[in-house]
């Protein structure tokens, strides 16, 4: 069987198993529909925690972009892990014992104030969305790129699907789905990463294999690629190139926010026991950095393989994989010297940095671009670094079923996070917006109904997304952590560790981190991107990592303005004492 | 009663927050380039630590966690058994 083939039968037997445990785990009441009735075993939530939280960004990305930072690149590694510590120290089990639906539900009781937990919904709902609109461009890059289907039908068919598991079986659909989808997604990594770390440096153990010498030399991989990347011009491999101050502080405002992360909370209030939320988050962790230690491993590899796959090789007897990534533009090249050779250096190929491309071949067949040649390097080539998972399996030359099972795993990994955040979405409206708001009158029957149409609403919005995606998907990821750390997490962790907090105090830290933050990546990323470098930054941090200055600023408006106003009532105070309880 | 609870659960929070920081921000980016100085294998020891170690150390310090919060709910529960009682 061809490669294609192989991904149609991976990926339609993936899905038919996604079909078939939304059937038999329907949802029956708004509790199930929420929590899963509270009935989860501590391994299988840690299971779905992790495919929850691991997205397209995580299995797609991540490896490619720490393939080309190298060192900097362990701000997401520290940032997207360490995060876990927060969760299961500071929250994930008082939250739990706090026992109710949702991450707003506990701002509104704790600060008594329907203002509070309005101001916790907006958060939630910006920050899930943002979320949900990098998953579908996910979706569409696999179907485009590996089932050569229309980027727009595959987009459509996916909604299907999540539509299917999260309407009809809720959060209880959605656990058991995900539990399956990270079986299948970790396989998907770790195959591919075995068999290249075999053939790179002969060690079957990435992680192993990550620090050990090539085949057949008594080099240190990284030492080679130390030395290769400086003699392209690139910084050193092993070397950080961003100053301390922004790596610290990019590196917490991910920790924070990914402890501020709603859908991912929202998770722990599904297991029985306050002892089991914290058993599951670690779980959780396990399961996480099986992939995530992986994936610096998985970065070296790639780094080397392309490097040594195409420098100096003539355009027309170059890999197939990267002229099937040229036909849909997420590579480009540009030969500027005219030798008719790939040439791959440090800097920018092009003017303008994305290929704009035009009809038409050049002198040797490749796709032509608009863009004028930047003449300040020699590099001739542009790639987009969200190919490199993708492609890696066949810079390798790797059978055709550890290809198609690489799409079926980004699928995987893609659905799996945009159901989950789907669901946060259509409980905070459903429940939080109004049950507890504006219809406190409606039966459990309605306001399951209600999730229904919202969760449903919801996909139809995260699908228009997905096919028209908007321009500024890579730019807001910042935002979303950056906004759950300098808003969600304080309210959260102050709650519960600071009983003499007041409402006025939490909503003037909540409103300050919000528009100190979105302001900073606003300006820079929007407004005046040309002075977007450290020279402009405050104290040098980049709008990546400000959310931690962000939160500090909550943190302090907190306590300034808590100081100024009466006590929370009595009954919070015991509210607050009850969650602290064992 | 529940004072002591909370107490002791704080002072598990601040070691293991520590130690938490320390391996993180600590040994893989503040002292990162001088730990790059020693080598394990193939790896410089900071670089080791931002992209290997501190994960490992992450998912450690969760279950001594678990471990030593299970401990301590299990001494103040029967404690409290035993004022029941009286």
């Amino acid at each position: 069987m061809d490669t294609q083939s192989l991904t149609y039968l991976f990926v339609g037997l993936s899905f038919a198993l996604y079909i078939g445990i939304a059937i038999w785990s329907r949802a029956q009441s708004t509790n199930d529909f929420y929590i899963a009735g509270k009935g989860v075993n501590p391994v299988a939530n840690g299971m779905a925690t992790a495919a929850d939280w691991m997205s397209a960004a995580s299995f797609i990305s991540m490896a490619g972009l720490i393939a080309f930072l190298g060192k900097d690149g362990s701000v997401y590694l520290m940032g997207w892990t360490g995060g876990y510590v927060l969760l299961a120290l500071l929250l994930a089990p008082y939250l739990r014992k706090f026992g109710q639906y949702t991450v707003p539900d506990f701002i509104g009781t704790r600060y008594y104030s329907n203002a509070a937990r309005l101001v916790a919904v907006i958060c939630l709902i910006f920050v899930s969305f943002t979320y949900v609109a990098g998953q579908m461009r996910g979706v569409g890059i696999v179907f485009s790129r590996f089932l050569e289907v229309d980027i727009n039908l595959g987009v459509v068919i996916g909604m299907c699907i999540v539509f299917f598991y999260a309407v009809l079986g809720g959060m209880k659909g959605i656990t058991y789905t995900q539990v399956a989808q990270y079986c299948v997604l970790i396989f998907a990594y770790l195959v591919p990463a075995i068999f290249i770390s075999i053939l790179v440096t002969g060690n079957p153990v990435p992680q192993l294999g990550f620090g050990d010498t090539l085949v057949d030399s008594s080099t240190y991989l990284l030492d080679k690629l130390d030395q290769v990347t400086t003699d392209l011009g690139f910084n050193a491999y092993t070397e950080n190139s961003k100053s301390k101050i922004d790596i610290f502080c990019i590196t917490a405002a991910l920790m924070f926010g990914t402890a501020g992360l709603p859908h991912v909370i929202v998770r722990f209030f599904t297991v029985p026991k306050v002892s089991d939320a914290r058993k599951s988050a670690g779980y959780a962790l396990i399961f996480i950095a099986i992939l995530y230690s992986t994936a610096p491993a998985v970065s070296a590899f790639a780094r080397i393989n392309f490097i040594d796959s195409v420098q100096n090789v003539e355009y027309q007897s170059s890999p197939e994989w990267f002229q099937n990534w040229e036909d849909i533009g997420l590579i480009a090249w540009k030969d500027k010297n005219e030798d008719g050779l790939i040439q791959y250096s440090a800097g920018d190929a092009l003017e303008g940095t994305k290929p704009k491309f035009v009809e038409g071949e050049g002198n040797y067949g490749e796709r032509l671009v608009s863009n004028a040649a930047n003449q300040a390097n020699n590099n001739e080539v542009y790639i987009d670094k969200d190919i490199m998972v993708l492609a890696n399996p066949e810079i390798a030359q790797l059978p055709g079923w550890v290809i198609a099972l690489v799409a079926a795993g980004a699928l995987a990994a893609a659905l799996s996070t945009a159901a989950g955040l789907l669901l946060v979405i259509s409980a905070s409206v459903s429940h939080d917006l109004l049950k507890k708001t504006f219809m406190p009158k409606i039966t459990d029957k309605q306001e399951l109904l209600y999730a229904r149409c919202s969760a449903a609403v919801a996909i139809l919005v995260a699908g228009l997304f997905g096919i028209y995606p908007p321009g500024f998907v890579a730019q807001v990821v910042a935002f979303a952590f950056g906004l759950a750390a300098s808003t969600i997490f304080p309210a959260l962790f102050l709650g519960i560790f600071y009983k003499r907090l007041n409402m006025q105090g939490a909503i003037a830290g909540m409103l300050s981190g919000l528009i100190f933050t979105s302001s900073y990546i606003i300006y820079f990323k929007f407004i005046n991107i040309e002075f977007n470098y450290a020279q402009h930054w405050f104290l040098g941090i980049s709008p990546e990592g400000i959310g931690f200055i962000g939160m500090m600023i909550n943190i302090v408006i907190a306590l300034a303005v808590s100081s100024f106003y009466s006590k929370p009532p009595e009954h919070v105070y015991e509210m607050v004492d009850n969650i602290r309880r064992p | 009663m529940h004072k002591d609870y909370w107490r002791a659960n704080l002072k598990i929070l601040i070691i293991l927050l520590s130690i938490w920081f320390l391996v993180s921000f600590g040994f893989g980016i503040i002292f990162s380039d001088s730990l790059d100085q020693y080598q394990i294998g193939g790896f410089k020891l900071g670089f080791w630590f931002a992209q290997q170690g501190s994960i490992y150390l992450f998912v450690v310090l969760i279950f001594i966690y678990v471990h030593l919060m299970n401990k301590l709910d299990k001494k103040y529960k029967d404690h409290n058994d035993e004022e029941d009682k009286y």
